[in-house]
């Protein structure tokens, strides 16, 4: 979207049905999860996904800065999405843009959608997510390094929140767009699942989709969120399993 | 706090009526509050458009100024939105920069005036890659009873089908003409209320809603933007079902925004 007087719009979909990268409709970027990957957070993750680079923090419950936001019967979730500079090919001027505060609102209000709050009243869970390196789908890598870093903190919670984006290029519904895909494609849709719900905490959409495409793009989202989850999952068995003793009986 | 007792007496209340398919005021599930619209409420503005829905009163203005077009598009005009919660409108607002919520209206208003090509911004270049038009939508909120976003888009886009491109006082042509409006999105938002998904949430029901989604959609059958907002989760059936939904109050909320236009 955008693409009033842009450049040349290059081959998004091939006849056989490959996109720029080789991927099927249907094919997520790769995906790498580490859980625990800083020292000083209460819980943290960083997630490497296609060419994203994001790292999430989580701190807390502890005091709530500022005060007047405290609340007598739940934590209070803040959450800051921030983009670094260089992170982008254009040098991005640094701070919260609109763009960021809207983002890390609508993220905060997903979490707070599926943690246990209310164990924690007048306290604060601070998440903080930093994209270092972005190309599409920065917001779904966000929410997806964020909820292990809840989870590597020991935060209760409903479930984990996998997340992706589905967009729509050369007329056809496709999964987790990367940087061209979303330049040139014609619509954008980035959502995150309550896997054991079946319910979307995070949705938004910009773009042209009809009513039909549309539900193919939320059937196609919630069946990669599905599969992102099975990566989360393992991310956190990598963290906190142990080798069973020697001659331990089962 | 007397006042958050009662807020919270009354949204016990506004969940138990939703559990009989009812509401406060009234209204059926599906039912908007009576909107209404004024174009050219402001005369020193190139367009404007105070609208109000039940209670709630939001004013948009539009300013065309000559500027530079952006480097990455240099044949297109420039388009900004921006939303003001003034304290005036509410108890609940402070002065000082613009909150969340007010950049959430703004963003979302404005991703649905983009992604349905309202204005055809090539038509906006004066001078490829030197100047262009710049035009500035404003939007006040009034009176926040609830629902400002489908107000907000509601009347920035009846003001953008209203307004004046001032041609004359800039030199830039011998006459003023017609800002010409080639789609119009409508947004639609419900909330959450146990079970019910309700549409056009008043002030009361958004602090009682377990999650409010926003859907815009166009004359030409596409939806063009969505938001999810709040605390909440909505199953993809939910989305498809308000989907439906805001596909039929669209047609029926279009007329009321270029109604008068030339």
């Amino acid at each position: 979207m955008g693409s009033v007087g842009a450049k040349e719009v290059p081959v998004l979909l091939t006849a056989d049905g490959r996109r720029i990268d080789g991927r099927r409709l249907d094919e997520l970027r790769p995906i790498r999860i580490q859980a625990g990957a800083l020292h000083q957070a209460d819980g943290s993750a960083f997630v490497e996904w296609g060419a994203n680079k994001v790292m999430a923090a989580v701190y807390g419950p502890r005091e709530v800065h500022p005060r007047h936001l405290q609340q007598n019967n739940k934590a209070v979730i803040q959450c800051r999405y921030n983009m670094a500079a260089f992170s982008v090919d254009e040098r991005k001027r640094p701070g919260l843009d609109r763009r960021s505060q809207e983002i890390s609102k609508v993220i905060g209000e997903a979490f707070e959608s599926v943690v246990f709050a209310e164990e924690f009243p007048r306290t604060s869970i601070d998440v903080y997510i930093e994209v270092l390196q972005a190309n599409a789908g920065t917001r779904c890598a966000g929410v997806v390094a964020a909820s292990v870093a809840l989870a590597d903190a020991g935060i209760p919670m409903v479930d984990l929140l996998p997340s992706v984006a589905v967009g729509k290029i050369g007329g056809a519904i496709a999964l987790d767009l990367k940087k061209e895909e979303d330049n040139f494609g014609e619509a954008d849709l980035p959502m995150a699942l309550v896997p054991q719900s079946g319910r979307l905490v995070l949705l938004q959409m910009e773009g042209h989709m009809t009513e039909a495409e549309l539900a193919q793009a939320l059937d196609l989202g919630v069946k990669g969120c599905r599969s992102i989850h099975e990566t989360m999952k393992q991310a956190l068995r990598d963290r906190y399993s142990v080798a069973p003793l020697a001659g331990g009986s089962a | 706090m007397s006042g958050e007792v009662s807020a919270e007496i009354r949204t016990s209340h506004i969940l138990d009526l939703a559990a009989d398919g009812k509401r406060l005021d009234g209204r059926g599930p599906d039912e908007y509050r009576k909107i209404t619209v004024e174009p050219g409420f402001v005369v020193t503005a190139d367009g404007s458009a105070l609208v109000r829905i039940g209670d709630t009163a939001v004013l948009a203005g539009i300013k065309l100024e000559p500027g530079k077009p952006f480097a990455d598009t240099p044949n297109a005009g420039v388009l900004t939105t921006n939303a003001e919660l003034i304290p005036l409108s509410n108890p609940t607002f402070e002065p000082g920069p613009p909150q969340p919520g007010a950049i959430e209206v703004s963003r979302v208003v404005d991703r649905a005036i983009r992604a349905a090509e309202t204005i055809d911004l090539t038509r906006l270049c004066v001078t490829p890659g030197e100047k262009s038009w710049v035009c500035y939508t404003d939007i006040h909120v009034l009176d926040h009873s609830g629902n400002l976003i489908d107000a907000a888009l509601l009347a920035a886009v009846s003001a953008l089908a209203h307004a004046t491109m001032p041609a004359k006082r800039f030199g830039i042509a011998e006459a003023d003409y017609p800002l010409e409006v080639q789609h119009v999105p409508i947004e639609c938002t419900f909330v959450r209320l146990g079970d019910a998904i309700v549409v056009d949430p008043t002030f009361d029901e958004e602090r009682a809603a377990q999650g409010r989604i926003t859907i815009a959609t166009d004359e030409t059958g596409r939806v063009v933007a969505m938001q999810k907002g709040l605390i909440g989760a909505f199953s993809p059936d939910d989305v498809k079902g308000v989907v439906r939904r805001a596909f039929v109050h669209g047609d029926r909320l279009r007329g009321l925004a270029t109604g008068g236009a030339r």
